[in-house]
């Protein structure tokens, strides 16, 4: 059956995952798509628009309003609104966490602190400087040092018994540590967990987190142990959403869905 | 698809006034370097000018030079030259720049006014009261031109300016002088010194009470004009025509002011700059924020030119208060209860500090007082990442994202 109620659509342009959503006026989410971002950001959107819509069984006339965000936010043809990613993280992460939260996304490119206040107003936020460490890209350019798939270092890391530790701050120099490393005959696994550790490290520089903390981002969804090292080192849990890659998708579909409000 | 919006601004028309005032400037200084008279001194932008024009100097200040080289967007290309002969990309961004461009026997001034170099100094002056760096940045071209360099070396971090400070540099700006006289062969004359301090001061209130219009709902003018404006109170400090000129600025905005004419279209947010500009992004910052409704019309940059203490009955004295008591001179606890008052004066918002890579003595951000000031005010702020005139150490897409997010932030507030 066809689904015809107003949908709601977030297309999260990053610069490495072009990400969308659907939610439906019960603010479900019935379809989505994430894809590489590639060049043609504009063409990409359009395909996961298109995925998502067959997903949630529902024609582009459906949709009721849609708002990107991200990197590519104004490459997004069906978008009439753009917000920034920073709005619309904290947006979908309080949504799923309706409580006073810090929010901690690593994406391909770049890491953002968030905190928000009970009522989901924004406190603060913080990006990382424009280097990549501590974000996707550093972990991308790990592997390509270590020779082994993006998609096997989380296993990898959960492996290690005895973690080596990464000093430095640039992603170039880290890579020599680690082939350093590697000549005197460190594990893999004790590596990729150093890899993991410096990630972290990175994103706690950045800002003082409050209790409640939220994990979202392509490398949290794809790392759960980056995730589990984390509670271990602030000593309490971590919420992490169902989908953690989307929610910047799912805050942009929310400012689709508040603005479709204002207008009627 | 969502647009980014362009914004056309009503200009000042008074700009070309100041385009002239600083052609004139700097043509004036050509011609004396041309004909070997009057003398040529280089200062820095807060040093000692007023003895410096009592002797009847020419004065050149290198930081707005290199200012025009970042406006321009020819730092970033110069800057490596300096690193490779071992001034360190960490640096000064103006010194390097500045240096790497006279190696390559490039200046702005050429494009700009059809003047081959800069000017060759009789003497160069400091004061450290801003940095270390300017001295080093002295000494280089003193080497080069084989000219005598003198200095001012102020206090740093200081809580409360006292008589003791007061003291130490008033002696040291009157040990200027025998040096001066010997370059010059010109007896020194206290009373060319008085009228120098009463124009500087002249200069300086109507810069005041220009940066002071801003105050008005909605401002007339942003920060970033006020970057460009902003020529003669540091070049033209001690003359009259620096005076002259102002007074035309100031009528402008005081009438743009009953018209109830904002610099930007819609202001509806009113923002705090603190750090330095970052020079080659002057237009495009200030297009982005406008097209936020968002207006930056006040800084600690801009204010820094502001002498009240000078006074010319009491020359050297007031001269060593006006600068001394200067915001970068200052520790933590002034800068704040200076930035506190500023936030309540102009009415503000938001705060943006630059942290300015290569220069950590105008980037506030770095020892917590965004968290102080923010914990105290309730004013919320946002920290970006660039540099003054090293365009390798910015990203326009983190600044663009960092700044819309921010705007974003103060506007929930308001409707919450
Ligand atoms: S204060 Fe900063 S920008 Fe100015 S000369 Fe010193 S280091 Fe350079």
């Amino acid at each position: 059956m066809l689904n015809t109620a107003p949908l709601y659509v977030g297309a999260d342009v990053g610069a490495s995952r072009t990400k969308v959503a659907i939610l439906d006026a019960s603010k479900t989410l019935v379809g989505y798509a994430v894809l590489k971002s590639g060049t043609d950001f504009t063409a990409t959107a359009r395909q996961c628009l298109m995925q998502s819509l067959q997903m949630a069984g529902a024609l582009e006339s459906a949709v009721a309003n849609a708002v990107s965000t991200g990197y590519g936010r104004h490459n997004v043809d069906f978008a009439r609104d753009s917000r920034t990613e920073i709005g619309c993280h904290g947006g979908g992460c309080y949504h799923y966490f309706p409580v006073a939260i810090s929010i901690i996304d690593i994406g391909g490119q770049d890491n953002k602190v968030i905190k928000l206040d009970e009522a989901g107003r924004r406190i603060s936020f913080k990006m990382n400087r424009k280097c990549a460490a501590g974000t996707g890209a550093f972990l991308e350019e790990m592997s390509a040092r270590l020779d082994i798939p993006l998609e096997g270092m989380n296993d990898l890391a959960a492996q290690s018994t005895d973690m080596v530790k990464l000093g430095s701050f640039c992603t170039v120099f880290s890579a020599t540590e680690v082939l350093e490393n590697i000549r005197h005959g460190k594990k893999i696994e004790d590596i990729v967990k150093g890899v993991f550790f410096s990630v972290i490290r990175r994103v706690l520089e950045m800002d003082s987190l409050s209790q409640n903390v939220v994990m979202t981002g392509g490398v949290v969804a794809h790392n759960p142990h980056l995730v589990q090292m984390m509670e271990e080192l602030i000593g309490r849990p971590i919420r992490v959403p169902e989908k953690p890659q989307l929610t910047g998708a799912i805050g942009a579909a929310l400012y689709a869905m508040n603005a479709a409000d204002e207008r009627d | 698809m969502p647009e980014e919006k362009k914004v056309v601004r009503k200009k000042i028309a008074a700009a070309a006034d100041l385009n002239n005032f600083m052609r004139d400037y700097y043509l004036e200084l050509d011609a004396a370097a041309q004909k070997g008279a009057p003398k040529i001194a280089w200062c820095t932008s807060v040093g000692p000018a007023e003895i410096l024009r009592a002797f009847g100097f020419q004065v050149y200040f290198p930081e707005t030079h290199s200012a025009m080289l970042g406006a321009t967007r020819m730092a970033t290309e110069f800057i490596p030259e300096a690193n490779a002969i071992g001034y360190s990309p960490d640096i000064c961004s103006y010194l390097t720049a500045d240096i790497g461009a006279f190696l390559k026997g490039v200046t702005p001034l050429e494009k700009a006014f059809n003047i081959k170099s800069v000017p060759k100094p009789d003497v160069l002056v400091f004061n450290t009261n801003q940095c270390r760096d300017v001295q080093d940045w002295f000494n280089w071209y003193g080497e080069k031109f084989d000219a005598p360099v003198l200095g001012v070396h102020t206090y740093r971090g200081v809580s409360e300016v006292t008589e003791k400070h007061i003291y130490s540099i008033a002696k040291q700006l009157e040990a200027l002088v025998p040096p001066l006289e010997k370059i010059t062969g010109r007896k020194f004359k206290l009373d060319d010194l008085k009228r120098a301090v009463a124009l500087s001061r002249e200069c300086s209130e109507l810069w005041k009470k220009i940066l002071d219009t801003a105050s008005a709902k909605p401002a007339p003018l942003t920060f970033f004009d006020g970057t460009t404006l902003m020529g003669p109170a540091v070049v033209g400090r001690g003359t009259q025509k620096a005076v002259d000129v102002y007074k035309i600025l100031l009528a402008e905005l005081e009438d743009r002011i009953k018209k109830g004419e904002g610099a930007i279209e819609n202001e509806k947010f009113r923002i705090y700059w603190d750090g330095m500009p970052v020079w080659g992004r002057l237009s495009t910052h200030s297009q982005l924020f406008a097209a936020l409704n968002a207006n930056v019309l006040a800084s600690t940059y801009c204010n820094s030119w502001i002498f009240s203490a000078l006074d010319p009955q009491d020359p050297f004295n007031s001269m060593a208060r006006a600068y001394t008591e200067l915001f970068i001179v200052r520790a933590d606890e002034a800068k704040e209860t200076y930035i506190k008052n500023m936030l309540a004066f102009f009415k503000v918002d938001g705060i943006i500090y630059h942290d300015a890579k290569t220069c950590p003595n105008n980037s506030n951000c770095r020892y917590g007082m965004p968290q102080r000031l923010e914990k105290q005010t309730g004013i919320p702020s946002l920290t970006i990442n660039g540099d003054l005139n090293d365009l390798r150490m910015i990203s326009d897409e983190q600044t663009k994202t960092n700044v819309e997010a921010f705007i974003e932030q103060l506007q929930e507030r308001r409707h919450a």
